[in-house]
């Protein structure tokens, strides 16, 4: 299949980097966190860039996920793998029963609505101090294991969460090629039009909601447990934001763009560090600046301009194409 | 003529808040037949079509499609049992391939993907231009392009009843003829359909049977040829 072409590639750099760097700090430490960020991009760019409904909420469901696993482990003693499981049965019940009535809103006014979503999902971790230690977070938590292979080093948690994130983009990937997927692409065009294909479009958006809840929720799961301490910082409306900034800087309804996006927002600031003072105002002005240049993304924009330099060559291909389609549709 | 017809309206009305667009409509398409409605700017004809669809919710009244009364259906399930609607402006998917938009066109059914590619090879056969710019996004097809790949879209919903609104709308009259050509041969290959048009002429010219609506109420209908002979109709509608 052509349209997984992208993924055979990233799959070969994920398993190539750790073999040529195998303790470097960028690959194991930051590399980990940046494939953590991309497996929520990949589910929030499901939801916005596909289906065209922004969620400013995504981090909530994150923090159901981390704070399910750390509370049954740590209060009550559960092994980590049905806390996972337990984590995403939470979310489901709580995304399905929410999507109905906020995918109902459009525009500025879903935004709102997601946006407090999150800030409610963020204010209970906070609140409900007796199980979720408050402010101050939870400690102690303990790591995962597989059949005795404990996930205990750097370069483990690199296998364990790279393996997931190519799992997720290789289902975004097919969702997105499949008849749901052309589904979701056409709601982001025209809903009345897309009813009128016989799109059951409330079922279909509801489906996506929870679907990019259900991957936000596992990665919640696998980011309690790596980090073995959370404290609801982490689940807050800025991160939501940030995952939205991602998902908008690498190149909406692009997969690869919110993967571009997810590595960029991780690692820029880790090597802005040595501007010291000054790291947050470069860190700013790069932004703006790919956002001016760049205004589809990083991803989509530089596919576009390749596109564009190497149209000579395009056209030249396409009339082959068109040349040798008589053999019949695809 | 079979006694049951396959759509069957009566007396439906329709609001738009407190304004009134449809004020009692009645009428029947039977099996088979090209029934065209024609009318002037803003006699609700859009309108009639929008309400058939579920897209546009009925105040009053009812519609049965194959007997079944569909007035209060979502739109999903009256397109499922086989009413497809080629919108007016045609509202193609614009960052979709032409192929995309055409599978979504088949997007009922479900598991059928033999079936879905012998009907995307008729479409082609149909309009050949579609096949040729098959990969491409559908917003860079022209005019008279996005119109046959609206229809063709429609036609893969296999439709036992094909909604046509206003599909000569910003064409070139050589184009006009050729989508009413093809509007006649669907319609001649089987296919039951209900026409709406602004340009009376060409849609009475292809039609079995016309109704004029004005300010939402059905005033006149009859078969086609008696339409085009109506010294009325004519004066109204047709400019001479």
């Amino acid at each position: 299949m052509s349209y997984l072409r992208g993924f055979y590639l990233l799959t070969i750099t994920a398993a190539v980097l750790p073999l040529i760097f195998p303790d470097n700090y960028y690959v194991t430490v930051v590399g980990v966190t940046a494939a953590l960020h991309a497996i929520l991009a990949v589910s929030l760019n499901l939801l916005m860039g596909y289906a065209g409904q922004i969620s400013l909420g995504h981090a909530g469901f994150f923090g159901i996920g981390a704070y399910a696993s750390a509370i049954l482990t740590t209060r009550y003693g559960w092994n980590p793998w049905p806390a996972i499981l337990a984590g995403l049965g939470l979310t489901a019940v709580v995304a399905f029963t929410l999507a109905r009535p906020i995918l109902r809103l459009k525009g500025h006014y879903l935004a709102m609505a997601t946006l407090g979503l999150g800030i409610i999902i963020n204010i209970v971790l906070v609140q409900a101090g007796k199980f979720t230690g408050g402010p101050d977070g939870l400690g102690g938590i303990p790591s995962l294991s597989l059949f005795g292979w404990s996930v205990d080093s750097d370069l483990r948690w690199y296998i364990v969460i790279v393996s997931v994130l190519l799992v997720v983009v290789w289902l975004a990937l097919n969702i997105i090629n499949s008849r749901s997927g052309r589904a979701l692409r056409a709601l982001h065009g025209s809903e009345v039009a897309a009813e009128m294909m016989g799109i059951n479009t409330t079922a279909t958006k509801t489906g996506v909601f929870v679907l990019a809840a259900l991957i936000a929720s596992l990665a919640g799961s696998l980011f309690a447990y790596q980090q073995a301490f959370v404290s609801p910082d982490s689940f807050s409306f800025f991160f939501s934001i940030e995952l939205v900034t991602m998902v908008v800087l690498g190149g909406m309804a692009s997969t690869y763009g919110a993967i571009i996006g997810a590595i960029i927002l991780t690692f820029l600031p880790e090597l802005l560090v040595v501007f010291e003072d000054y790291e947050v105002m470069i860190f700013g002005a790069i932004l703006m600046l790919m956002m001016i240049f760049l205004p589809q993304g990083l991803f989509v924009g530089l596919q576009h301009l390749l596109r564009r330099l190497t149209r000579d060559r395009r056209t030249a291909i396409d009339a082959a194409e068109a040349g040798e389609s008589g053999r019949g549709a695809a | 003529m079979p006694s049951e017809p396959l759509l069957k309206i009566a007396g439906l009305t329709s609001h738009y808040g407190p304004i009134q667009a449809l004020h009692g409509i009645s009428l029947e398409v039977n099996a088979g037949e090209l029934v065209a409605i024609v009318g002037a700017n803003g006699a609700g004809k859009t309108t009639l079509l929008l309400t058939l669809s579920g897209v546009q919710r009925a105040s009053g009244g009812s519609v049965h499609f194959g007997g079944n009364d569909i007035t209060r259906s979502a739109t999903h399930k009256i397109v499922q049992s086989g009413i497809c609607h080629v919108p007016e402006g045609r509202q193609v998917f614009a960052p979709l391939g032409v192929e995309d938009n055409l599978k979504l066109g088949g997007y009922c059914f479900r598991s059928d993907r033999v079936g879905l590619e012998q009907e995307l090879e008729k479409i082609y056969q149909l309009f050949p231009i579609l096949k040729e710019r098959r990969k491409q996004p559908a917003g860079t097809l022209s005019g008279g392009q996005q119109q046959m790949l609206a229809i063709g879209r429609a036609l893969l919903g296999r439709p036992r009843l094909l909604l046509l609104d206003e599909p000569s709308m910003g064409l070139a009259p050589l184009l006009v003829e050729e989508i009413f050509r093809v509007v006649r041969e669907l319609n001649d290959s089987g296919v039951t359909i209900l026409l709406v048009e602004q340009n009376a002429n060409a849609a009475l010219g292809i039609a079995d049977r016309g109704y004029v609506l004005e300010t939402g109420k059905v005033i006149l209908t009859a078969n086609a040829d008696e339409l085009l002979a109506n010294e009325a109709v004519r004066k109204a509608y047709l400019g001479h």
